[in-house]
C-alpha cells in the first residue's frame, strides 16, 4: 500500500500544542428547556424521571459527563511514553495516553476520516494508531501522520481539522487523571477543592503517597447511574443492604466487631460522619470510629484467605513494625466521592460509567502499595497478595447487593404515578447539620444531605447550557 | 500441604509458596505430551466435574464442600488466562474458609444479589486430563456453560475450568479449581451465584 507522509508532525520536534478549541455545531437543546427543574428536584425529594427519562440522561452526557472534570484512569496504568488505554467520557470511547513526548492526553477514539474507532484494544502502547479501516494513520499526539493513496484527495491534509478530536482539558491530581471538554470549567484544583485533603490522607497512609492499579472487580447493574453516587455517602443503607455480609465476616468472630460493624449499634449517634464539601464531592469518614493506633485497622479487618499466616510471619520477622504493614493490607474506612464518577474507598477506586439511563458499569479498581525504598522491610510483595484478598470481600460479598437493590429500585420506578423519591432524612431537625465557615457541611452518617446537596449541584448543571469544545492539533 | 491449623477457622495455607506453585500448576499445563488418553481416567474425572455441576446446581453447599481437599483454592480470574494472583485482583480467589463464607452468607436469608435464587443448569463438555508433575495429581480442563435464570430473564456465563485433582487415600479431591471466563475482563452483571 502506498502511503503518502505528511510534511508535519513527523519530525522529532515536540509538538507545540495551543488551543484549537472548535465549538461543537450539532443543534443541541439548552437544559433549561428540557424541563422545569426546581419542580423535579425539591429540597426534600427528587422526581422518578431524573432516574428513568432518556432525554435527561442524553442532556447529563453533555451538562454532567462533559461540562465538569470526569476521572479517566490512573497514572500508573499507562507508566511509560505512549502507553495507553482505552477509556470512556460519558459515552465517548477515548484513547488515554502518554504520547511519544510524556504528556497525557485523552484522544478521541475515532478516526476523522469515517468516523471508525481506531483502537480496539483495552491497553497497549503504540506511538501510531492506524485506522483498520481505511488505513488513516495518527501520530499518538493526535495528528494525522499519513493517508493511503493521497492523490485521490483535492484537500490539503495540513488542515488541522484531519487530526483526531481530543479533550482539550486532561489534568491529574497525585495521579489520578480527570479531564472535561468544558473551557469554562474551573481548574481541577479548584474543583476538587475541599475534598483534597481526605484525597491526600488516603494517598499519604500509601509508603511515598503512591500506589498502582492492578485490575479489577468489574461490576453492572440494571440502573440509572445516580444511584450508584446516591448510595455512595450513604450510612444509612449498610446495616440493611449488607447484613448477609456483617453476619458472614462475624461469624467466628469473638467479638462482632470486624469490618462495619460500628453500624450496628445506634449509627446516628457514632463519631463517624458524613461531609457534603461543594461541586457535588461528599466524604463519609468512618475513621472516628477504629481506635487510631498502629494495627487498628487489621484488628477489624474481616477474615481473607492468608490473614492468619501473614500476619504470624510478618510479625515474627518485624516485630511491632509489623502492624503498620498489615494496615496497609487493610480497608480504610473512608468514601471519598467525587462527583460525578469517582470514588476511593477503603483501598478501592470505584468508577461509576453510564451505559444508558437504565445500564451503569462501576468497576473496583484494586490498588497495590510501591515500595521503591525498601520502607516496608522486603514485605511489599506479601502485603500486596494479602491486600488483593482483602480488596475482593466487598465487591464479591457486599456490592454484589447493593447492585441488586439499585436494580429493584430502577424496577419500582416504572409505577409512573408515584413520583416521587425521598431524601430528608435530617432535614428540619435543629442542630443535626452543621455548615462550617468554610462552607462544608457535616452531619451523621446516616444522614441524607450529601444527597440533597449533590443533586442542587446536579440541577445548576442540567439547568445550563456549557459550551463543549474539542481541540484538534495545529 | 499439611493441616497444622482448621482450614475452616483460620488460614495459614495461602502463602508465597502455595501462590507459586498455583502460578506454576496452572502455566502452561495443556501440553499434548502430557495429555492422558485412557478413557477410564477421562470418565472418572468427567463424572466427577459432572457431580460438581450438579451439586451447585442444586445448592447442595455441603456436598460440593466435601470434594475439596481440605486445603483449597476457588480460584476465577479477571485477567484472560489467570494472570498472577498476588499482584491483581481476581474475580474471586477463595480459600477453604472463604469458600465457606460465601455459602454461609448465601444462607443467611439476606444476601439480596441471591433473593429470589437464580436457577441455573450447567453443561460440561471437552473433559481432557493431563498428568501432573506429582503422580498422585491430575490437571484437567473442561468446557461449561450456565444457564442462569433469575428474577427478569435468562444469561449465560460461559467459559472453561481447569480442575487440579489430588489422590487422597482412594478419592480424587478437588485442590484447585480455576475458572476462566470467557468475559472474565468485562464487567459482569450480578455474579453472585458460585461461578
Amino acid at each position: 500500500m502506498a502511503t503518502s507522509r505528511q510534511g508535519h508532525g513527523c519530525g522529532g520536534k515536540p509538538v507545540e500544542i495551543e488551543a484549537m478549541l472548535e465549538k461543537l455545531n450539532a443543534p443541541r437543546l439548552g437544559g433549561a428547556d428540557l424541563y422545569e427543574w426546581d419542580e423535579l428536584v425539591q429540597e426534600d425529594r427528587v422526581h422518578r424521571l431524573i432516574y428513568t427519562d432518556p432525554a435527561i440522561f442524553s442532556l447529563e452526557m453533555t451538562n454532567i459527563f462533559g461540562a465538569v472534570w470526569v476521572y479517566l484512569g490512573h497514572e500508573s496504568q499507562i507508566p511509560a511514553n505512549n502507553d495507553y488505554i482505552t477509556v470512556r467520557l460519558g459515552l465517548r470511547p477515548l484513547i488515554l495516553l502518554r504520547d511519544s513526548q510524556g504528556k497525557i492526553r485523552a484522544l478521541f477514539n475515532r478516526c476523522t476520516h469515517r468516523g471508525t474507532t481506531l483502537c480496539r484494544k483495552d491497553r497497549g502502547s503504540a506511538r501510531i494508531f492506524t485506522c483498520p479501516y481505511h488505513g488513516w494513520s495518527y501520530l499518538n499526539t493526535g495528528k494525522l501522520r499519513a493517508v493511503p493513496w493521497p492523490d485521490g484527495y483535492g484537500c490539503d491534509f495540513n488542515d488541522p481539522k484531519y487530526n483526531v478530536a481530543q479533550v482539550p482539558r486532561v489534568d491529574s491530581y497525585r495521579g489520578f487523571i480527570f479531564a472535561t471538554l468544558n473551557p469554562d470549567a474551573p481548574s481541577l484544583l479548584d474543583y476538587l477543592g475541599a475534598i483534597t485533603k481526605p484525597i491526600d490522607e488516603w494517598l499519604d497512609r500509601q509508603p511515598k503517597g503512591q500506589i498502582r492499579v492492578c485490575e479489577a472487580n468489574r461490576l453492572k447493574y440494571k440502573g440509572n447511574w445516580k444511584l450508584a453516587y446516591d448510595n455512595s455517602g450513604d450510612g444509612y443503607h449498610v446495616v440493611f443492604s449488607h447484613r448477609s455480609l456483617l453476619e458472614m465476616e462475624n461469624r467466628q468472630a469473638d467479638v462482632a466487631n470486624k469490618g462495619m460493624s460500628y453500624y450496628k449499634n445506634s449509627p446516628d449517634t457514632a463519631p463517624m460522619y458524613i461531609a457534603y464539601m461543594g461541586n457535588g464531592h461528599h466524604f463519609k469518614d468512618k475513621r472516628p470510629n477504629i481506635q487510631k493506633r498502629a494495627g487498628g485497622l487489621w484488628a477489624v479487618e474481616g477474615p481473607a484467605p492468608g490473614s492468619e499466616h501473614y500476619a504470624e510471619a510478618l510479625r515474627g520477622r518485624l516485630g511491632a513494625e509489623a502492624e503498620e504493614i498489615l494496615d496497609l493490607a487493610s480497608s480504610e474506612p473512608v468514601n471519598i466521592n467525587v462527583f460525578p464518577n469517582f470514588s476511593l474507598l477503603g483501598n478501592h477506586i470505584q468508577v461509576f460509567e453510564p451505559i444508558s439511563v437504565d445500564e451503569t458499569d462501576v468497576t473496583w479498581y484494586g490498588t497495590a502499595v510501591v515500595d521503591e525504598d525498601g520502607a516496608l522491610g522486603g514485605a511489599v510483595d506479601e502485603i500486596n497478595a494479602l491486600r488483593m484478598r482483602t480488596q475482593e470481600q466487598f465487591p464479591n460479598f457486599g456490592e454484589v447487593d447493593d447492585l441488586a437493590n439499585f436494580e429493584e429500585i430502577q424496577r419500582g420506578l416504572a409505577c409512573q404515578e408515584d413520583e416521587w423519591i425521598y431524601m430528608h432524612r435530617g432535614l428540619g431537625i435543629p442542630g443535626r447539620v452543621k455548615t462550617d465557615a468554610n462552607g462544608i457541611i457535616t452531619a451523621p452518617a446516616t444522614d441524607e444531605v450529601f444527597m440533597r446537596e449533590y443533586i442542587k449541584e446536579w440541577k445548576r448543571l442540567m439547568k445550563a447550557t456549557p459550551k463543549l469544545v474539542v481541540q484538534r492539533e495545529p | 500441604m499439611q493441616t497444622a491449623h482448621d482450614p475452616t477457622i483460620s488460614s495459614y495455607y495461602v502463602t508465597e509458596e502455595l501462590y507459586r506453585e498455583l502460578v506454576e500448576n496452572f502455566t502452561d499445563w495443556q501440553r499434548e505430551e502430557l495429555a492422558i488418553a485412557a478413557p477410564q481416567e477421562r470418565d472418572r474425572f468427567r463424572l466427577l466435574i459432572e457431580r460438581e455441576a450438579r451439586l451447585l446446581d442444586e445448592l447442595r453447599f455441603d456436598e460440593w464442600l466435601a470434594m475439596y481437599a481440605p486445603e483449597c483454592i476457588c480460584w476465577v480470574p479477571g485477567t484472560p488466562g489467570g494472570g498472577d494472583p498476588r499482584r491483581e485482583i481476581a474475580i474471586s480467589f477463595d480459600d477453604r474458609r472463604r469458600m465457606e463464607d460465601r455459602i454461609y452468607r448465601l444462607r443467611t436469608g439476606y444476601a439480596w444479589s441471591q433473593a429470589p435464587k437464580s436457577r441455573t443448569v450447567r453443561m460440561i463438555s471437552n473433559v481432557e486430563v493431563f498428568a501432573a508433575k506429582d503422580s498422585a495429581a491430575r490437571m484437567v480442563r473442561s468446557n461449561f456453560l450456565i444457564s442462569e435464570f433469575r428474577v427478569d430473564g435468562t444469561r449465560f456465563l460461559s467459559g472453561w475450568c481447569g480442575h487440579r485433582f489430588v489422590q487422597r487415600a482412594e478419592r480424587w479431591l478437588i485442590e484447585v479449581r480455576q475458572v476462566n471466563l470467557i468475559d472474565c475482563d468485562r464487567n459482569l452483571r450480578n455474579p453472585s451465584i458460585i461461578i
